[in-house]
């Protein structure tokens, strides 16, 4: 009788699906799992954001310079978060800031993921002068403080969201490159690899089937954290004039608009910042709960 | 010892010069060459031009410019800055100091209060102190210096009127330069009160700058104490009897600080673009505040000049604290 039973707990149980694991582990994660549904919510924003809000972010009412918010004394609820110094809805234009952070970031890291996994397993798996010569390029970059080296891309390329965008995924190149590299290596003399090799794949089967899948935990985990880096140094550069330029409502340049008005108006300066903030902390959350989830032995 | 020493002083070398040589190729990127650069919008007829460009030797093959400009670099010669005909290296230096005042005080910030703070994580893990600390650090990590820097200007300068919002000491005060920076010069100067202006100008811009290697020392104090707390030896010394600050601050800390000091090496190259963003705020005059300007005046020579700069007091500091860590802990001197 009990060895039936036994039996039958045995034959139910199915282990959990990598993915089911990987849930149930980012769940356990109470700030992965409110970075993520922040991220979700600012993505859903800047999708629908045509929807979401009865203004375009361009659109100036000259009668409502620097409107306080609702809850404010002169107030109005048709602008909750109140207006900037030409009259635009400062809520608005955070919804569709939304749009080019999130932007930039994929275009960030996607650049810089594709460009360093490529130069990663090349690096990796052929070794030699090849080798050297990649990582001492990786060196030289990052031996240049990121802003540092942004602004010098910038000034060659001219300012503007694109070329900040392409400035700040060369700074983040030698992440991805090392990461891959660094799996490349310590796969490469493992059996599975071997035995493939023997039966006769080839060297781009090798690289990309074989053993790319392998490598790819530690560059999602850097990928997530690639995000925040992104926003928050296309902000920067926004700030200081040579991103997005005015008037696209990008964080970073809508806050160096808002400075003149500092004193008399808070809330033109407050909110970007404060968009910044949570969209950068969202990413960080969810790259902690990534990197716990999809490897414990890597943590900081 | 000797062949470590050689070997990472080795590998610095290809780094150094491919520096050089992005610095070199970035004012030749640039649309339009240096002489119509100088002569800005009145424009230059193309006799003078060729002549002015003979003059700066522009006109001889790349490799050689190159050699000329590598040899210029290490005989302190990095050009002159387009606007103020001023030597580079000189402006530079001039007003490096008050960068390294601000970075040296941010420094201090950040490893006097991260430390103490990712020690008290580890001991209190899974506490509310531990998640306390962990998330404010990581607040500060995904922190826009630049908001934040402002957001205190809000409220210390203009709504408490506590700190100056901008510059190194008051106007009131005039203090000869000994040392070049602000804060000993005043103290030097011996007038009343330059001491107290100097570091009421100084404290939010630390603050502003120490954000981030703040919290990135927390974060990497926190986990690697975690590590070693782990360890038998520290079971051993708790079984003994010993208190549990003893353990942690006598035989837990000392293997715990090796990670974190090559953390807060890794921080200069933070500092420095940190310096950039936190000195254009509070108009501090040093060498972060000088490269934005020199870029929105397109004096590219002073730019050029100090990328290189910059990124030799970068690699140096690296160079630095990886021979320190080797000299720290033997087991790296020896595996690499």
């Amino acid at each position: 009788m009990s060895d039936q039973v036994q039996a039958a707990v045995v034959d139910d149980y199915i282990p959990p699906g990598p993915f089911r694991e990987f849930w149930s582990y980012f769940c356990g994660n109470r700030g992965a799992l409110i970075g993520f549904i922040i991220i979700v919510t600012v993505l859903l924003a800047a999708l629908f954001a045509n929807f979401l809000t009865p203004h375009s972010p361009y659109e100036q009412y000259r009668d409502y310079i620097l409107t306080p918010p609702a809850w404010q004394d002169g107030g109005l609820w048709r602008f909750p978060l109140g207006t900037d110094e030409v009259g635009r809805d400062v809520l608005t234009r955070l919804i569709f800031g939304g749009r080019l952070s999130l932007f930039i970031g994929m275009m960030v890291v996607s650049l810089s993921l594709l460009l360093g996994t490529f130069f990663g397993l090349v690096s990796g798996y052929a070794r030699g002068m090849t080798d050297t010569l990649i990582m001492r390029a990786v060196d030289i970059i990052m031996a240049l403080p990121s802003l540092l080296l942004a602004l010098a891309i910038v000034t060659i390329l001219g300012p503007g969201l694109i070329n900040a965008s392409i400035a700040i995924a060369i700074t983040y190149l030698p992440h991805y490159v090392r990461i891959t590299r660094a799996s490349v290596i310590a796969e490469t003399s493992k059996d599975y690899v071997i035995a493939s090799r023997v039966s006769g794949a080839g060297v781009l089967r090798l690289i990309f089937i074989t053993i790319l899948p392998n490598c790819m935990a530690p560059l999602i985990v850097q990928a997530s954290l690639g995000f925040s880096n992104a926003i928050l140094d296309a902000a920067a550069l926004g700030f200081i004039g040579l991103g997005a330029q005015p008037p696209s409502p990008e964080w970073g340049s809508m806050l160096a608009n808002a400075l003149e008005f500092i004193q008399r108006a808070w809330w033109v300066v407050t909110f970007p910042g404060l968009m910044i903030l949570i969209t950068v902390l969202a990413f960080n959350l969810m790259g902690d709960g990534l990197r716990d989830a999809l490897d414990p032995k890597m943590k900081l | 010892m000797f062949s470590f020493l050689l070997k990472r002083i080795g590998v610095v070398i290809p780094t150094f010069i491919g520096v050089t040589l992005l610095t070199f190729s970035l004012i030749r990127l640039i649309p339009g060459d240096p002489v119509e650069l100088m002569a800005g919008e009145r424009g230059v007829d193309p006799i003078r031009h060729a002549e002015l460009l003979a003059q700066m030797g522009l006109d001889q093959p790349l490799l050689i410019q190159y050699w000329h400009y590598l040899t210029g670099i290490f005989q302190g010669d990095l050009g002159t800055s387009i606007v103020t005909r001023e030597p580079v290296m000189r402006e530079f230096f001039t007003l490096f100091p008050a960068t390294l005042e601000l970075s040296f005080c941010a420094i201090i910030i950040a490893v006097s209060i991260g430390l103490p703070a990712g020690i008290i994580a580890a001991v209190r893990r899974g506490k509310m102190t531990d998640y306390t600390v962990m998330g404010l650090s990581l607040t500060g990590y995904s922190m826009p210096i630049f908001w934040w820097g402002i957001l205190l200007i809000l409220l210390f300068s203009v709504g408490l009127g506590w700190t100056p919002v901008s510059g190194r000491i008051s106007a009131m005060f005039w203090v000869d330069e000994v040392t070049g920076f602000m804060v000993i010069d005043a103290f030097l100067s011996g007038e009343e009160g330059a001491l107290i202006s100097a570091l009421r100008h100084l404290i939010l811009p630390s603050i502003v700058l120490a954000t981030i290697p703040l919290a990135v020392i927390a974060r990497m104090t926190r986990s690697s104490m975690l590590e070693v707390l782990r360890e038998d030896y520290v079971q051993v010394a708790r079984a003994k009897g010993l208190s549990m600050p003893l353990v942690v601050c006598i035989h837990a800390l000392r293997n715990a600080l090796i990670p974190v000091i090559t953390v807060i090496g890794l921080q200069v190259g933070v500092l420095m673009a940190g310096a950039i963003l936190t000195e254009t705020i509070f108009s501090w005059p040093g060498v972060g505040k000088w490269m934005l300007d020199s870029i929105y005046r397109r004096d590219y020579p002073s730019v050029q000049g100090g990328i290189l700069l910059i990124s030799c007091i970068v690699i140096f500091v690296n160079l630095t604290v990886d021979i320190l860590y080797g000299v720290v802990n033997p087991r790296i001197r020896h595996n690499r």
